[in-house]
């Protein structure tokens, strides 16, 4: 009998597994389906598109939820479309009489700046229970008992689901709901200087619930009819169409707040803030941040193309092979929590993750440079068919000077060649090339490739730091920041008030073994000119304050962008943002007068010939004052498997899973190629399991009959 | 015995509660409730006014310990301390900092690590109970001897190289098992059964010396002598007398980690990508998720306390002559 149970059991077993791709993670059920495979190694902390702000809450809802604009998946530079809009706003200056001014007006006369937003009628939200009614037409769960909660544990326990029509107070709600104190939004102290009436509503509404704001007015946005909507804002702020392609600006229906903010479904975790409720391509069908996280297709996503046109060679690529097929083309999109970049990247070999970043213990595995510096897949990834798509990022990662320490800040002649010597000796080449796999491009100045302003070639260089030899920028030689150096009155490195080696300190957060390289690299940048680098190591939350406080002297510090604009670069050097003066994100403190000026004459204007020329002047600028010690741009390097389709690496856009398909054919027959199970050795384990045992039987009989002899 | 438990009871009140101050107290000195809020409310755009928005939503705005502004009993009350530990004795654990509940993502936690845990346990307990038994069936050989250095050497590795080793022969050159995930139900077995085997096998060198050495002491005794002198043979002294004997100290440490199970293993989560609660403390310690980090220290000093009451009780089923009083 229990041979037989036995027998049962393991026929079970060996069924549900399937032999043949017996290391399988996925159910067998899944195979052959539209199903993309992803992971994320830290779950998201928030879903509510007022709150998240990370790229990993991002990579959710930004298939979710939809505000009125998009980037445009393939053209470059990045562009802006409508998404659930019909057309770009139309945008009407207002002068303080409220009178309409011409589109060329003056940036002086200028008081509000009116965005006026039409939204596509039909588009509907995804089925929801917040949207269910009843026959009578009551919504079917907007007053449950205690009862009811008690027996719900997750969004799909609901018998009933709903939809309606997208509008254009829905829009209009979510700005109200970025202002409310109890929101938390991240950009609603921000917008307070923005949007006309944000702060007063803000103010009037602190006491109410979440529930209450929707018919309190704010007023600088209204509903002007059941499709248009208007945003007022202060002055003149180009950049503001950026943030209505943001997920702080997607609509929400009043009805998710009524629904959610019932008492005893947080304690379940039913939250508007776990479970969206979106218009987008994908809804959020399992919500697991411990283990996975599921998107479906909406089954009520309107219709929306595959765009028709991108960059020249994109046709080549095939990325214009699908143009004007309705989205989207993947069922299905399996988010697995993988923390550990082993078990990643090899499942990602074996076919069972369809993309993956590249971490630096596989790269050798992975990539290898050419004799000209271009990288390339190794062999046995291009046999496997693997392809590798690179892009700079829309970042900047510098090491800062802190401009209010008497050392290395101020704007002396002396304090300047000082910065100018250290920036020319701290060679981010060869920090690129050693401790990033040469995943990144040494900065040049203030913005990264990609942004208006950023200039390629001879003229695009830092000349206090570059020089252009053989049509490629070159590196200063050390001998050049040594005559700094004695020009700032450090000659060899010595400070004339101790007659030894200057001192200078470092401050990080990078505490741990792994780290030690880097410091120790950085430490040699600084011997070259005689320096003594004190690195001073501390915890996050130490490392923030002494930044607030001003009691670093030098540090690392990075800046990702919000949206491709000039203005979200050069605004951390404004000495309005000072962190110090003002907890902006001027985290050099840098206050130049000069730049200050310039800067407030650049971020208001439209891209044009003189905008371009206001950025060259600020570039020049801080190039001589080096607040900052340039470093680098990041590359990003990703990986895909051949019948990964439409992918094409976006540094603003998060909403591209639509876009994307899948041959499953291609991935089933690969992942049977790549998966057969060696079973040999386990026969050995096996027959060796038997050899001892009788050894041991046999050992134990003759020992025993010792015994008793 | 109905009271000496209660009474145990009763001593673990002010256990807990000191373990609560010193958990407070160490947490508090290195984050303050800003810093708290910066890491929740992200690195950019981060004002002074969101800080005190969010402080005052999750109850931080008021004094750590002591409140003199406020009046009476309210000087206790109104602080962080009791208004964030008094819940913790009736097992509410509230919100985390980022907004789920505790107790709901606790009681989802604690299946996958005990998932793991108690097969790793169990069979870890036969396999070395089995393999120190044979050992000491040929003590003073040399059997014993190149067992005892296997052991040593076991001992010596680290659990980490047997995680990745495990996974690089098992799960990628032969393909036996998915090399990471969970599932649910009978189709989570494919994925247990390596980090069992691995659980096991980084634990046999510890274990079988140790069993070893309790098999030892018990070999010398006179009862040892005298069924031998019965005419049992060597295995027959071993499983019927010497391992019943042997088993005060065995369960008694098998059932001190009996409650522990559910808080799972850290690492062995991490790399297999279990769902457990084994790394829900290190992601809220590095999230400075001060709610989720006085639940589980709470919820792991509770739990501990109860393993060391079994203990207490475990004596008496197995020893007779052992009352609790």
């Amino acid at each position: 009998m229990l041979f037989r149970n036995v027998s049962i059991f393991f026929a079970l077993f060996l069924t549900a597994c399937d032999l043949n791709q017996i290391n399988n993670p996925y159910p067998k059920d899944q195979d052959g389906q539209a199903i993309l495979y992803q992971s994320f190694d830290e779950r998201p902390k928030h879903l509510d598109p007022a709150i998240a702000y990370s790229e990993n809450e991002y990579a959710f809802i930004a298939q979710i939820y939809e505000p009125p604009f998009q980037y445009h998946y393939l053209k470059r530079p990045y562009q802006l479309i409508p998404l659930t809009a019909t057309k770009m706003p139309n945008i009407q200056y207002v002068n303080k009489q409220g009178e309409k001014l011409d589109a060329n007006a003056d940036i002086k006369d200028i008081a509000y700046t009116d965005y006026i937003i039409d939204i596509k009628p039909n588009i509907r939200y995804q089925p929801h229970p917040a949207l269910a009614k009843t026959a009578n037409g009551d919504f079917a769960f907007h007053h449950l008992s205690k009862d009811q909660i008690v027996s719900l544990n997750t969004l799909t326990d609901f018998n009933a689901t709903g939809t309606r029509e997208l509008v254009a107070e829905d829009y209009v709600y979510q700005i109200k709901r970025l202002a409310h104190p109890k929101t938390q939004s991240p950009i609603a102290e921000m917008m307070k200087n923005y949007i006309v009436g944000f702060g007063e509503f803000s103010e009037k509404v602190k006491q109410l619930s979440k529930t209450a704001i929707k018919d309190v007015p704010m007023s600088g946005v209204m509903a002007i009819n059941r499709y248009q909507y208007r945003i007022r804002i202060n002055g003149k702020y180009p950049q503001f169409m950026y943030w209505l392609g943001m997920m702080f600006f997607a609509p929400m229906p009043w009805e998710a707040d009524a629904f959610y903010n019932q008492p005893g479904l947080s304690d379940k975790n039913i939250t508007l803030d776990w479970f969206p409720i979106g218009t987008g391509a994908y809804l959020l069908a399992e919500n697991n941040p411990n283990r996975r996280m599921i998107l479906e297709k909406n089954p009520n996503f309107h219709l929306e193309a595959y765009p028709s046109e991108g960059e020249p060679e994109d046709k080549q690529k095939g990325l214009l092979n699908d143009a004007g097929k309705p989205l989207p083309f993947i069922d299905k999109v399996i988010f697995m929590l993988e923390k550990e970049t082993i078990p990643y990247w090899t499942k990602f070999l074996q076919g069972y993750f369809d993309a993956s970043g590249i971490a630096s213990d596989n790269f050798d595995q992975a990539v290898q440079f050419t004799g000209s510096g271009g990288a390339r897949l190794t062999e046995t990834m291009q046999k496997k068919g693997i392809q590798l798509q690179t892009t700079v990022e829309t970042s900047s990662f510098y090491m800062g000077f802190n401009m209010l320490d008497a050392t290395v800040g101020g704007y002396t002649e002396q304090a300047r060649k000082l910065r100018q010597a250290i920036s020319i000796a701290v060679d981010y080449e060869e920090f690129i090339s050693i401790f990033m796999n040469e995943r990144g491009l040494a900065a040049q100045g203030v913005l990264p490739p990609g942004i208006f302003g950023y200039e390629e070639g001879k003229v695009g260089i830092n000349p206090y730091i570059y020089e252009w030899l053989n049509d490629k920028s070159q590196r200063k030689k050390v001998a050049v920041a040594r005559q700094l150096m004695k020009a700032a009155g450090y000659d060899n490195g010595i400070d004339p008030k101790t007659k030894q080696a200057l001192i200078l300190y470092f401050d990080t957060t990078s505490t741990s073994i792994d780290d030690r390289p880097r410091m120790s690299w950085y430490r040699k940048q600084f011997e070259k000119l005689g320096v003594k680098l004190v690195i001073r190591a501390t915890d996050y939350n130490r490392f923030q304050d002494k930044m607030r406080k001003g009691n670093a002297q030098i540090f690392v510090w990075g800046w990702n962008a919000d949206y491709p604009d000039p203005e979200n670069f050069f605004f951390l050097l404004y000495g309005g943002n000072s962190k110090v003066k003002f907890g902006g994100e001027n985290a050099s403190n840098y206050q130049n007068p000069a730049f200050d000026r310039l800067f407030e004459d650049m971020r208001n204007r439209d891209n044009s010939p003189q905008r371009f020329q206001l950025i060259q002047q600020m570039q020049e600028t801080v190039r001589h004052d080096a607040p900052w010690i340039f470093g680098f741009h990041p590359k990003r390097f990703s990986l895909s498997h051949s019948w990964y389709k439409n992918r094409k690496t976006h540094a603003m856009a998060n909403n591209e899973l639509k876009y994307q398909r899948l041959d499953t054919a291609a991935r089933t027959q690969k992942r049977q190629g790549w998966n057969q199970p060696i079973f040999w050795p386990l026969l050995l384990v096996g027959v060796l399991f038997i050899l001892i045992l009788i050894f041991a039987v046999n050992a134990v009989r003759s020992r025993t009959r010792k015994i008793l002899q | 015995m109905i009271s000496y438990i209660i009474r145990r009871f009763l001593y673990a009140i002010p256990i807990l509660i000191g373990v609560n101050i010193l958990t407070f107290v160490l947490f508090f000195i290195i984050n303050s409730p800003d810093d708290m809020a910066r890491m929740q409310l992200g690195q950019k755009h981060v004002t002074q006014q969101a800080i005190d928005n969010w402080k005052q939503q999750h109850g931080y705005d008021v004094p750590l310990l002591w409140n003199a502004k406020a009046q009476a009993e309210e000087k206790l009350t109104k602080t962080i301390f009791y208004q964030k530990s008094v819940g913790l004795f009736l097992f509410r654990f509230g919100t985390s900092d980022s907004g789920r509940n505790i107790g709901a993502d606790i009681k989802e936690r604690a299946l996958p690590s005990l998932a793991v845990a108690l097969p790793t346990l169990i069979l870890g307990l036969i396999i070395d109970i089995c393999v120190a038994l044979m050992v000491v069936l040929f003590r003073g050989s040399k059997l014993e001897l190149g067992g005892m250095v296997v052991c040593v050497i076991l001992m010596s590795v680290s659990s980490l190289f047997y995680i990745i080793g495990g996974q690089f022969v098992i799960a990628k050159v032969l393909r036996w098992v998915p090399i990471s995930g969970y599932d649910e139900g009978f189709a989570a077995v494919k994925f247990i059964i390596l980090p069992v085997l691995i659980g096991v096998f980084s634990g046999l060198g510890s274990g079988v010396r140790w069993y070893r050495t309790l098999f030892l002491e018990e070999v010398e005794k006179d009862y040892v002598r005298t069924a031998r002198a019965k005419g049992l043979t060597e295995t027959q002294t071993l499983f019927r007398h010497v391992l019943p004997n042997a088993m005060i100290p065995i369960l008694t440490g098998v059932v001190v980690v009996l409650p522990m199970l559910f808080m799972g293993s850290l690492i062995m989560e991490s790399f297999f990508s279990i769902p457990g609660l084994g790394s829900y403390t290190i992601d809220a310690i590095n999230s400075q998720d001060f709610a989720i980090v006085r639940a589980m220290v709470f919820l792991g000093s509770v739990l501990y306390v109860i393993g060391l009451l079994l203990t207490d009780i475990s004596y008496t089923l197995v020893d007779p002559r052992v009352r609790l009083s």
